[in-house]
């Protein structure tokens, strides 16, 4: 089956500036895609190329078998954009949102309406239909940006940084509402810079730094291959850590020192942690925790996600 | 007397409103030096360009029309040249816009938008500070335009009389008093489709009150309708001064000023109170 | 000739092509819609200002200070003309301005910077192309209204001299009205930043041409150094076309023709600028 985008060393320059330096990656139908990367690595940027709304610099790009230079309008015809930044008409009600952004697709009012409603119902927003947008919380007002973005079946769901901004039981509202997408098989293509998000809805992703992917798998491959099963977090303070870190050198094989705390990547955590203690420190807390993808893109980029 | 029944109970403790001290605390300078600070910092061509305005409408009316108009008869029977006629009704005018602007879509913005305000009442600085800081800023701006206004009509040769320059303090006066009702006003406003309310009630005034001709080619109850609202009393209050036809029915503008001060004031403050201590 | 084989769409490409036909040929209509019906949050602004102000300034301009006037002030082709037969086209227009100033200002800032609504169609099938005319199609809806509304007052007023020509009228001030909007169209649209740029426009643009268009005594009356300001200005250009349909031209007036030609200039070239603008921010 030919995937729906297939990217083969796609670039990006602003003058000087390489945002995105020759990428390439492949998108399955139905498959739910993450690009995972610090701000500026270039995610936002090849959204918008995959989005048909900036052009490429170089490098081919197909998106539902359409080349977006010659075919914007039908490519995205096919797709749901959630953007960075929410732009819902604030001055509109909730459902009016719906159906004049409907209406940019060339579909029917009748059609328009019938599908507001059921979105409405599927964004948990149907009692706010009549409400001004301005008056929404942050989390419904996503919400919201992701039922316009369906409103015309689009194949592809495209959503940049969907939870940014949001408070932890918000983000989970909108998990919940991503993940029954998935289930009912539409590609979702994802951009963020949190693990845990990147955790809980991508079957696959690729690790993007300074416009390059850095690796590609599963969030549990990446684990894998670039971290160890438990990492130790020890605190001994912000002027000691350094110190402490070249004490325990022998402890295990690979030690990070952070300005505020000090990982040790290990099988065995607990082990670990009384190896520590046998030489005599005293780390001021200590953490026994299974490794994240914060810690395969520390050991990728030798950098932490969120400055 | 029956108050004193009341003293078998503990009379109810109702928290004090804490007077005007709650809403005031004399420092409503600090607000109007922000303003200079944010003028000087940021778009003073734009504070600048105020000044054109009413110069644009004196070559414009004044001299352009004038060639049409020629002389106009005063009521003493004197007869003053069109542009003579026009300049103080611009000056009014221009400082009946820069106050109302001033006291109306500014402060709805940094209210509504630029969230300026709250900053400043996490300090202790109180809603009255606020309210009298801006208005002052507003006077300061304004009397800085008047004073420029009346140096082109000086040099023009506008300036028939030595009260013109009591026409400085009389624009004070008329921009102290939109400005106050201006903001009571905007106390009351959520949304910017209610701001543009404001400008229905300014057009008509501009066009109607004696602006570009005397009020006699009314009928006279259209007359007694214009002399009831306060342009009208601000452009024949300067209007006097500059032409030197005074008349004891300026004390009786003035007043109308100074009552609109008096209850512009004590409006903004009430509704201040309910805005904020409430 | 070389035959190349087009390769048979594949199903997804065949679903894409037939869903963008539509959008393609009417995208900028949808946009249109979507201008008019977010209008009806100020509707009544609209109306009331559509309704009041051609009200108040035939009142004040056209009688008052018509009465107050003793001398003629323009001519037309048989003599005299009433004052406020004169005065009265350049108000429409000028009306007209006003509402393009209103929509292509701080409107299309805000599309593109403070409330980033541009950026929802434009993930669309919608081009910035459409969407740009979207936007001008929207405004033109909402000039109509005030220039049509304005027109049936000048009739009832009795300010206009053939009421049947005079039927163009209103078209000739949305013309005016675009050939201003549309070049300040594009400037909005490649500003980044406000630093007070529209107010500066309000007072050294609009209010000028307002005044020194010829709206209250004809251009040729104005001293010579300020009557470039009119021949610049499409308020002027747009008020004798309306005149001529009115009352007919003054003797010695420019051909209607070449106010309609650099009115149409004006409004093209700034409509393809700001379709370039609109293009290049939405597609970098």
């Amino acid at each position: 089956m030919t995937p729906v985008i297939a990217a083969r060393g796609l670039t990006k320059t602003f003058g000087d500036l390489t945002a995105v330096a020759g990428i390439d990656f492949e998108v399955a139908s139905g498959e739910s895609f993450g690009l995972l990367g610090p701000n500026g690595a270039g995610k936002s940027t090849t959204m918008r190329m995959v989005g048909a709304v900036s052009t490429r610099s170089g490098g081919d790009l197909h998106v539902l078998d359409l080349d977006p230079d010659t075919h914007g309008p039908e490519i995205r015809s096919q797709l749901g954009v959630v953007p960075q930044e929410d732009n819902l008409d604030t001055e509109l009600t909730v459902r009016d949102n719906l159906l004049v952004y409907g209406r940019y697709f060339g579909l029917p009012r009748r059609v328009c309406a019938e599908r507001a409603d059921e979105l409405l119902e599927f964004a948990q927003l149907t009692e706010k239909a009549k409400v001004k947008t301005d008056n929404l919380s942050g989390g419904m007002k996503r919400r919201l940006t992701i039922a316009r973005a369906l409103i015309n079946e689009p194949r592809i769901l495209m959503l940049d940084e969907p939870t940014t901004g949001l408070d932890p039981q918000a983000r989970h509202v909108l998990w919940d509402r991503l993940f029954r997408l998935k289930e009912r098989g539409t590609t979702l293509v994802v951009t963020t810079h949190y693990m845990d998000e990147a955790e809980q809805l991508c079957d696959r992703l690729v690790v993007v730094d300074h416009g390059r992917i850095m690796a590609e798998g599963s969030p549990a491959d990446l684990i894998r291959e670039y971290s160890t099963r438990e990492v130790v977090e020890l605190r001994f303070g912000s002027s000691r850590n350094a110190e402490a870190a070249e004490r325990m050198g022998g402890v295990t094989e690979r030690i990070e020192v952070l300005p505020d705390r000090v990982l040790l990547y290990a099988d065995d955590g607990e082990a670990v942690v009384e190896k520590v203690l046998a030489l005599g420190l005293e780390p001021t807390t200590s953490l026994v925790r299974r490794s994240s993808l914060e810690d395969v893109f520390l050991r990728l980029t030798g950098r932490s996600l969120i400055e | 007397m029956t108050t004193t029944t009341a003293t078998t109970r503990p009379a109810p403790r109702r928290r004090s409103r804490g007077g005007v001290r709650a809403l005031y605390a004399g420092n409503a300078g600090a607000v109007v030096e922000r303003g200079l600070r944010a003028t000087r910092s940021g778009n003073w061509v734009i504070v600048l360009s105020g000044f054109f305005e009413p110069v644009f409408y004196l070559l414009a009316m004044g001299y352009g029309l004038g060639t049409f108009v020629g002389d106009v008869t005063m009521a003493s029977g004197e007869t003053i040249s069109y542009a003579a006629f026009v300049a103080p009704a611009l000056l009014a005018v221009s400082a009946m816009n820069g106050a109302v602007y001033d006291s109306t879509w500014n402060v709805f913005f940094k209210m509504h938008f630029g969230k300026i305000y709250d900053a400043m009442l996490a300090t202790s600085i109180g809603p009255l500070d606020v309210a009298l800081g801006e208005i002052s800023y507003a006077l300061l701006r304004g009397g800085v335009y008047a004073l420029g206004f009346l140096t082109v009509m000086q040099v023009m040769g506008l300036n028939l009389a030595w009260t013109a320059f009591l026409s400085l303090p009389a624009l004070l006066l008329v921009a102290f008093g939109f400005a106050s009702v201006g903001m009571a006003v905007t106390s009351y406003m959520k949304t910017f489709q209610q701001m543009d309310w404001i400008n229905f009630v300014m057009l008509p005034m501009f066009l109607f009150s004696a602006t570009f001709y005397p009020l006699t080619v009314y009928p006279e109850a259209v007359q007694w309708f214009i002399k009831a609202l306060p342009l009208w009393h601000g452009v024949e209050l300067v209007r006097g001064l500059t032409t030197g036809e005074l008349s004891p029915a300026m004390w009786g503008h003035v007043a109308y000023f100074v009552g609109m001060v008096v209850l512009g004031v004590a409006f903004t403050t009430t509704r201040l109170r309910a805005l904020f201590l409430d | 000739m070389t035959t190349t084989s087009t390769p048979t769409p594949t199903p997804a490409a065949q679903r894409a092509l037939a869903a963008g036909a539509l959008p393609r040929r009417f995208g900028w209509w949808y946009v249109a819609e979507a201008q008019l019906r977010s209008m009806k949050a100020y509707g009544w602004t609209i109306v009331a200002s559509g309704v009041g102000q051609p009200l108040l300034y035939l009142l004040g301009i056209g009688l008052g200070l018509a009465a107050f006037l003793d001398v003629s002030v323009a001519e037309g082709p048989d003599g005299p003309i009433d004052y406020v037969t004169f005065v009265a086209p350049a108000l429409l227009v000028t009306a007209a301005v006003g509402v393009a100033m209103d929509e292509f200002t701080y409107a299309v800032m805000s599309g593109f910077k403070w409330r980033r609504l541009y950026y929802a169609p434009n993930a669309s099938p919608v081009s910035p192309p459409q969407l740009a005319t979207g936007v001008v199609v929207a405004c033109a809806g909402r000039m109509l209204f005030t220039v049509v509304v304005y027109y049936a007052l000048m009739v009832a007023f009795g300010a206009v001299g053939d009421p049947v020509s005079g039927l163009l009228i209103p078209l000739v001030g949305i013309l005016g009205g675009l050939a201003f909007g549309l070049p300040v169209m594009a400037y909005s649209a490649s500003i980044e930043d406000d630093r007070g740029q529209f107010a500066l426009i309000q007072r050294f643009v609009f209010t000028p041409m307002f005044l020194f268009s010829g709206t209250f005594y004809p251009l040729d009356s104005v001293p010579i150094a300020f009557q470039w300001i009119g021949w610049i200005s499409p308020v002027w250009h747009a008020s004798e076309i309306g005149r001529s349909l009115s009352y007919g031209s003054a003797p010695g007036s420019w051909p209607v023709g070449v106010h309609l030609a650099i009115l149409l200039v004006m409004a093209g070239v700034g409509g393809l600028v700001a379709g370039r603008i609109f293009t290049r921010r939405l597609r970098g």
